[in-house]
């Protein structure tokens, strides 16, 4: 079977900071990674292909840097990885993002039908979770967005349990269909020493909007029907009052008490526990 | 309007709220967005309007109304009785494709981000996750859509000028629920969509409900929060004791999770469930962004933490610096004196 992993490299959003002054974007020194439920998909592929047979292709979109996470991804034990990067992708969106990644995945589906593509349940920069199922209607694949578990495979169809607030859903797809993925889904694995060798080797294809049929008014800026007219730091919710509990834990847990019962914050009738309102 | 040409011309009007109807329960965001679809519609002038779309959900329409829409669009067929997403988006897609509306809006659920990126496509038009402000920009009167992104760390306001629909997710529990007025009406307008199984390459297997500690985490109108300042699995005790004397629902930080003293659907944050509880208690959490995002909009925080400088001290509107081993144990027993006083039984 053919796996199709979509990687992005994301900078790691936990030391991303809004430059208070300019309300730009820090990003210098920040380390790049590949985006962490994509690894979770690679993971997925990677352990299908054990098991049924078949090989793995990742692709990813972005700049010449993005090579890094697709090498990375090689050493996990993929077997083609395709860097698409051209000036003409930057600024796109979820649409114009899915626009071209399904482009590209329709013509390695071309050479080399597809059984299933995978992505992350979202990325940890953009935050939109949208950019699989674009892809998945642009190819016309049926999607199964938050799995965490994938139950079956065969020939034909794929089950899988995705995530929902009221519990997991089983959904059954016909092959091929796109899953995006939760971290639930499978423990990373590690690279074996073969594999990081041979991935060491390994060039990357790259592939530029020329080497692809595209319509350059679907991407990019010109592509992208949203725009971001402003960034700026979240809004600080202002802290209230502060009080020292360690000489006096009765008298300050007392006072706390009291100011939640005359200010009607907390009332005599017994509240509700989740789900009761 | 670049979107693909139709019947009506380009005349996009009126603001719209997917319903979501799953296993028998409307999900509250979608009332939620009821009452913020009323105030884009007031600033726009248009009609709200409300689309319930599954299979025997006509008792849908009244709670529709009472929630303030003035009309309901309802879908009512078997092919919808489960969620799917190629029938659902099909079915907005061909509702949206008829009237034409303005704006449209669903929750940020497993629903709402499986349909909504689909009809966007489908529609060829923009789309924007998870916003926590909606706003009509006075003069261009275009929907003004503001989300956070990069994990919590920046906000950013975007717009969607040249296409339509506007579309946008809205997280639940982040606009505030609108008052039911029991009684109210509007016009009806029932599709029949021509739907057939045979056309979808999907199917449900079946549904593993939740338990209910994790299903109702956002519906909790208390929450006893934990971090890795509770130390250990044996001070979780200390914690419980609170939760039970004031009737509150445990939940935590991804380091109390890590540690196993509460399950993956009990945490709160960027890579869990938002809640917006009354009262929001967190006891040995630093505050971490990733933390933040999921329970800053609560109505009352209250924070126990030993280090002064805590960031959770910031968002708290009561904070007492201490050793919540002893802070804790003394908060129940106050609690315990005063409910006992009250009403409780
Ligand atoms: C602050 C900010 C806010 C934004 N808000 C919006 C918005 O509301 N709506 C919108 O349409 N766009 C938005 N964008 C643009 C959006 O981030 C980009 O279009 C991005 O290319 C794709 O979206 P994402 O990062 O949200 O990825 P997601 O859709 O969250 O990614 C899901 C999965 O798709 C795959 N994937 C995504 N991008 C790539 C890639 N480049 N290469 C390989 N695989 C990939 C991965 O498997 C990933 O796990 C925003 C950008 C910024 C900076
Ligand atoms: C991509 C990403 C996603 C994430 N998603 C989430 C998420 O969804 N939810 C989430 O919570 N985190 C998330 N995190 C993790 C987050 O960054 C923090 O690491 C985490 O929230 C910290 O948990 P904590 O507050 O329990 O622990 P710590 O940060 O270690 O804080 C413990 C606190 O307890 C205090 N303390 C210690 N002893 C005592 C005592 N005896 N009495 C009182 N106070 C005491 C300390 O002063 C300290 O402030 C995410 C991180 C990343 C990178």
């Amino acid at each position: 079977m053919h796996f199709v992993v979509c990687l992005k490299q994301v900078p790691d959003t936990s030391e991303v900071r809004i430059d208070p002054v300019t309300n730009t974007l820090m990003r210098q020194g920040v380390p790049s990674i590949i985006n962490p439920y994509d690894a979770h998909a690679l993971e997925e592929a990677i352990r299908l292909k054990e098991k049924v047979g078949g090989k793995v292709t990742i692709v990813s979109m972005g700049p010449p840097q993005a090579l890094e996470a697709l090498k990375k991804g090689m050493s996990f034990g993929a077997d083609r990885a395709i860097l698409l990067s051209d000036r003409a992708f930057g600024g796109s969106d979820s649409l114009a993002t899915a626009y071209i990644l399904s482009n590209a995945i329709g013509k390695i589906h071309e050479e080399d039908p597809i059984d299933l593509v995978f992505a992350g349940k979202e990325a940890i920069d953009g935050d939109t979770a949208q950019t699989g199922p674009g892809i998945a209607q642009r190819l016309g694949f049926p999607q199964i967005t938050y799995s965490i578990k994938v139950r079956e495979i065969t020939e034909t169809t794929i089950t899988v349990e995705r995530k929902t607030e009221g519990g997991r859903q089983v959904v059954e797809a016909q092959l091929p269909a796109l899953l995006t993925v939760e971290k639930e889904l499978n423990d990373l694995g590690y690279a074996s020493l073969p594999n990081m060798m041979n991935a060491a080797k390994y060039e990357p294809e790259i592939w530029s909007a020329q080497s692809l049929t595209f319509d350059a008014t679907q991407m990019g800026l010109k592509g992208s029907p949203t725009s971001v007219v402003r960034i700026f730091a979240p809004p600080v919710r202002s802290g209230g009052e502060k009080i020292d509990g360690t000489k006096d834990p009765s008298g300050t847990a007392n006072a706390l008490v009291e100011t939640l019962f005359k200010e009607n914050i907390i009332s005599d009738r017994p509240l509700a526990k989740g789900g009761k309102i | 309007v670049k979107t693909a040409p139709v019947a009506g011309g380009d005349v996009w009007s009126g603001v719209w709220v997917i319903v979501e109807y799953l296993n028998g329960n409307v999900s509250g965001v979608s009332w939620e967005l009821l009452g913020e679809g009323r105030k884009l519609a007031d600033a726009l002038g248009c009609e709200l309007a409300a689309v319930v779309t599954g299979y025997q959900v006509e008792h849908v329409i009244s709670e529709a109304f009472a929630y303030g829409a003035e009309k309901v669009y309802i879908a009512d067929n078997s092919v919808l009785k489960d969620y799917r997403t190629e029938p659902y988006a099909d079915a907005i897609v061909k509702l949206v494709r008829k009237y034409q509306p303005e704006i449209i809006l669903c929750g940020a659920t497993s629903m709402g981000r499986d349909v909504f990126p689909a009809v966007a496509t489908q529609m060829q038009t923009g789309l924007t996750a998870d916003c926590t402000v909606l706003e009509i920009d006075p003069e261009t009167k275009l929907l003004k859509m503001t989300r956070p992104a990069f994990g919590g760390n920046i906000m950013a306001t975007i717009q969607c000028r040249t296409h339509r629909p506007q579309m946008s997710t809205v997280r639940p529990r982040v606009m505030a629920m609108p008052e039911r007025v029991e009684g109210r009406e509007g016009t009806i307008v029932r599709e029949e969509l021509a739907l057939n199984d045979a056309d979808y390459r999907t199917k449900v297997v079946e549904f593993i409900s939740a338990t209910a500690k994790s299903a109702f985490l956002d519906k909790a109108e208390i929450i006893v929060a934990v971090g890795l300042g509770v130390g250990s699995q044996k001070n979780m005790a200390v914690v419980e004791e609170l939760a039970d004397a004031i009737g509150g629902t445990i939940a935590g930080t991804r380091g109390a999770v890590e540690s196993g003293w509460i399950s993956h659907d009990q945490q709160v944050g960027q890579t869990g469930v938002t809640v917006r509880p009354k009262v929001y208690i967190a006891l040995g959490i630093s505050g971490a962004i990733q933390h933040l995002v999921g329970m800053q909009t609560s109505d009352y925080i209250i924070a126990v933490n030993n280090d002064p400088d805590a960031a959770i001290f910031n968002v708290a509107n009561y904070g007492i610096v201490g050793d919540l081993l002893q802070v804790v144990p003394a908060l129940t027993a106050e609690f315990k004196k005063r409910l006992q006083n009250g009403a409780a039984k």
